[in-house]
C-alpha cells in the first residue's frame, strides 16, 4: 500500500527517517513551511530556510525515493514580530510559486492576536491570487473557536472551501470543519494531537470523504510513520481499503493536487533512486558509505502501530 | 546599452514563445507582461516570474538556422538554442520591468538571484547578455561560476556572450578552466579564442602537469587558449603532444603551434607538413578537435 504524509517536518528529521518512511510505503511528502522551535530574528532565515525547503530538503528526500513537496508561509507565531512579519511577506510572492510548492500554508492561529489575523488575511488574499491551496494550522488553545474563526475568515476572503485544508483537527471539530466542505486533516502526535486508535474511531463514524491523516513529525517527539501506523491499525479494525486508501493517500493528493504541482505520476513513473548523485557538491552520503542505486521496495513492518 | 535594442528582442522571443505556446499561455504571459512594464517597485514580476512553468509549461524550443542567426543578429552571441518556454517566459517578462533607474533595475533583477531555484537561475543566467545594465551583474555571475549545479553552470559559461563582455580576467579564467574540469567542451564558450591571456596558458599547462603526473589524460581542446602564448615552458608541453601516440594530440599541437608566433613553434610546426597543409587549406581546425573530444 501506498501512502503520503501530507505534513512532516523533515528538516528536523534524521536519513534514518526518510529510510523507514520509504519501507513503510511512503511515496510522498509536503513540508510545510513552520517555526524552528525558536523564533527567528532576521529575514534572511526565512528565506533560507524557504530556500531549503525547495532545494536540500526536496533532493534528500529523492535520495531515498520520496518525493517531496512543500507549502510556504509565516507561520502564526513569528507573525507576531510585526517588523520581521512585514519583511517576510515581502518575501512570500518570490517563493510561492516555485516548483514544487503545493500551497500557502501552514498559516492562521496560535495566540489568536491582532497581528496573527492581519498576516493570515494577507497570506489569504496570496494564495488566492496565486490560485493555491491553504494549510490551515489550527491553535492549540481555545481550539475548537481558533478553528472556526480560521474557516470563517477564510469565507470572508471567498476562499473557495475546497481549496483549503484544516489540520491538526480533533472529535469536537471534525463536524464543523466537514460541514463547511473544508478538507479536514488530523495529525497523529503521540500524548497532544491525535492518537490513532482515536483516529480509527473517527473514520467509522464520518467516513473517509475529505478526512486526511498525517504525522506532522517534527523536532518534538513525533512518529514520521503515523500515517502508515495508522493504517494498518485501520485495516486491523475492520475499516476497508477503499477508506484507508482514502485518507492517508487519495484525499491528499486531490486536495494539495489543486495546485497543479503534485501529481501520481511524479512517484509512480521512476521508482529507481541514485544515491551517488550530489547537490551544491554535497551528498548526504559519508565517508566510505556505499550509494544504493536502482530499483526500491517496500517491506511495511512496524514496532507498534498505536500511537496514544 | 542595450535598451535601444530591447523592443525588437522581445519582439522576436515573443514570436518564438508565440510558435510553441498555447493560447492560453500567450494570454497569460501578455497580461503579465503588460503588468511588469508599469510596475513601479517590481513586486509585479515576482509571482509571474517563478509561476510561469505552471502557466506556460517547459517544452524545449526547436529554432531553424534562420532564427538562430537572427538571434545573433539581435545580439551577437546570443544563443537560445536548447531554451525553454518557461525560460522564454521569464526573459520576456525580464525584459519588460522599467529599466530607466539602474539602482532599481539592478535591486530587483538580484532579489530574484537571491531566491531562485534551479529552473530560475537557468533562465536568469542565460537573460544576462540581454539585460540593461550588464555592468550591474557581473559579481553575480562571478559568483554563479562557482555553482555545482550543472546546468546553472553552463547557462552562464556555455552559448552566453556575457562571461566575455564582462568578466575580469581572473573570474574568466576559472571559468574556462573549470569548463575543463567538469568535462564540458570549451567550444561552447563565446569569446574563448579572443579572451585567451598567458596566466590561463599557464594554469592550464599546470593542469595538464598535474593530470599527467597522476597518469591521466586531458582533453586536446585545452591547448587551445594555450597557443598563442607558447613560449619556451609551454613548448615542452607541444613537444610532448607531437610524441604521443595519440593522432589527435599531434593535430591539437599543430593547431596550438599555427597560432602562435614563437619561432620555436612554427618550426616544429613545419616538421609536420601535411598536418600544416591540413590547417592551411581548413580541413583541420578546433572544431574538428571538438567533435572528437565529444565523441570521444
Amino acid at each position: 500500500m501506498r501512502f503520503i504524509d501530507p505534513h512532516i517536518h523533515m528538516t528536523s528529521r534524521t536519513t534514518d527517517d526518510y529510510a523507514a518512511m520509504q519501507k513503510a510505503g511512503i511515496v510522498a511528502i509536503i513540508e510545510p513551511a513552520f517555526w524552528l522551535g525558536q523564533p527567528r530574528t532576521e529575514l534572511g532565515s526565512f528565506k533560507d530556510y524557504y530556500s531549503s525547503l525547495i532545494g536540500w530538503e526536496r533532493f534528500r528526500a529523492s535520495q531515498f525515493g520520496i518525493k517531496h513537496y512543500c507549502t510556504i508561509g509565516l507561520n502564526s507565531k513569528e507573525a507576531n514580530n510585526e517588523a520581521l512579519a512585514e519583511e517576510v511577506m515581502e518575501l512570500l510572492p518570490l517563493f510561492i510559486c516555485k516548483e514544487g510548492v503545493v500551497g500557502v500554508g501552514e498559516i492562521g492561529y496560535d495566540d489568536q492576536t491582532a497581528a496573527e489575523d492581519k498576516y493570515y488575511r494577507l497570506q489569504l488574499d496570496l494564495a488566492k491570487e496565486a490560485n493555491l491551496p491553504v494549510q490551515i494550522h489550527t491553535p492549540h488553545r481555545d481550539k475548537k473557536a481558533g478553528t472556526i474563526r480560521s474557516m470563517e475568515v477564510a469565507l470572508e476572503h471567498k476562499l473557495n472551501p475546497h481549496m483549503v485544508i484544516v489540520d491538526h483537527n480533533n472529535e469536537e471539530t471534525v463536524r464543523d470543519v466537514l460541514e463547511r466542505g473544508f478538507w479536514a486533516a488530523f495529525t497523529i502526535y503521540p500524548n497532544t494531537k491525535m492518537g490513532n486508535e482515536r483516529m480509527v474511531e473517527i473514520v467509522k463514524q464520518y467516513g473517509s470523504e475529505r478526512i486526511i491523516v498525517n504525522s506532522a513529525a517534527d523536532w518534538g517527539i513525533s512518529d514520521p510513520l503515523a500515517v502508515p501506523k495508522t493504517a494498518s491499525l485501520m485495516l486491523e479494525q475492520g475499516i476497508s481499503i477503499d477508506d484507508i486508501h482514502k485518507v492517508c493517500y487519495q484525499n491528499a493528493l486531490d486536495s494539495f493536487g489543486q495546485s497543479g504541482q503534485m501529481k501520481e505520476s511524479d512517484w509512480m513513473d521512476n521508482t529507481s533512486i541514485d544515491q551517488s548523485q550530489k547537490l551544491f557538491n554535497n551528498s548526504i552520503l559519508r565517508g566510505g558509505q556505499l550509494p544504493t542505486i536502482g530499483e526500491i521496495r517496500t517491506n511495511p513492518i512496524f514496532d507498534s502501530n498505536i500511537i496514544r | 546599452m542595450y535598451s535601444n535594442i530591447l523592443p525588437t528582442t522581445i519582439a522576436f522571443l515573443e514570436q518564438l514563445f508565440n510558435r510553441q505556446a498555447t493560447p492560453e499561455a500567450a494570454k497569460w504571459l501578455k497580461e503579465k507582461k503588460d503588468l511588469v512594464k508599469s510596475s513601479e517597485t517590481g513586486k509585479e514580476l515576482y509571482l509571474p516570474f517563478s509561476a510561469a512553468p505552471r502557466y506556460v509549461g517547459k517544452s524545449t524550443l526547436s529554432l531553424t538556422q534562420k532564427e538562430l542567426e537572427q538571434a545573433n543578429q539581435l545580439r551577437k552571441g546570443f544563443t537560445p538554442r536548447h531554451w525553454t518556454t518557461d525560460q522564454l517566459a521569464r526573459t520576456i517578462l525580464l525584459l519588460s520591468l522599467p529599466h530607466e533607474n539602474a539602482d532599481n533595475y539592478s535591486k530587483t533583477i538580484l532579489k530574484l538571484f537571491g531566491t531562485a531555484d534551479m529552473g530560475e537561475l537557468v533562465a536568469l543566467y542565460a537573460a544576462l547578455p540581454l539585460l540593461p545594465h550588464p555592468e550591474k551583474f557581473v559579481a553575480q555571475a562571478t559568483e554563479g561560476i562557482r555553482t555545482n549545479m550543472g546546468n546553472v553552470y553552463e547557462a552562464i559559461a556555455l552559448n552566453n556572450p556575457y562571461p566575455s563582455e564582462n568578466f575580469t580576467e581572473a573570474a574568466w579564467n576559472q571559468m574556462v578552466l573549470k569548463t575543463i574540469f567538469t568535462g564540458k567542451s570549451l567550444q561552447k564558450i563565446y569569446g574563448l579564442d579572443e579572451r585567451t591571456n598567458s596566466d590561463l596558458a599557464r594554469m592550464l599547462s599546470d593542469y595538464a602537469h598535474e593530470r599527467w603526473a597522476a597518469g591521466r589524460t586531458v582533453t586536446p581542446e585545452l591547448w587551445r587558449p594555450v597557443g598563442p602564448h607558447i613560449n619556451q615552458t609551454i613548448i615542452r608541453d607541444i613537444k610532448k603532444l607531437f610524441a604521443s601516440q595519440n593522432e589527435t594530440e599531434h593535430e591539437a599541437a599543430a593547431l596550438a603551434c599555427a597560432q602562435s608566433g614563437y619561432p620555436e613553434a612554427q618550426a616544429l610546426l613545419n616538421q609536420h607538413p601535411l598536418l600544416k597543409l591540413k590547417i592551411s587549406e581548413g580541413q583541420l581546425n578546433w572544431s574538428h578537435i571538438s567533435q572528437k573530444a565529444i565523441t570521444a
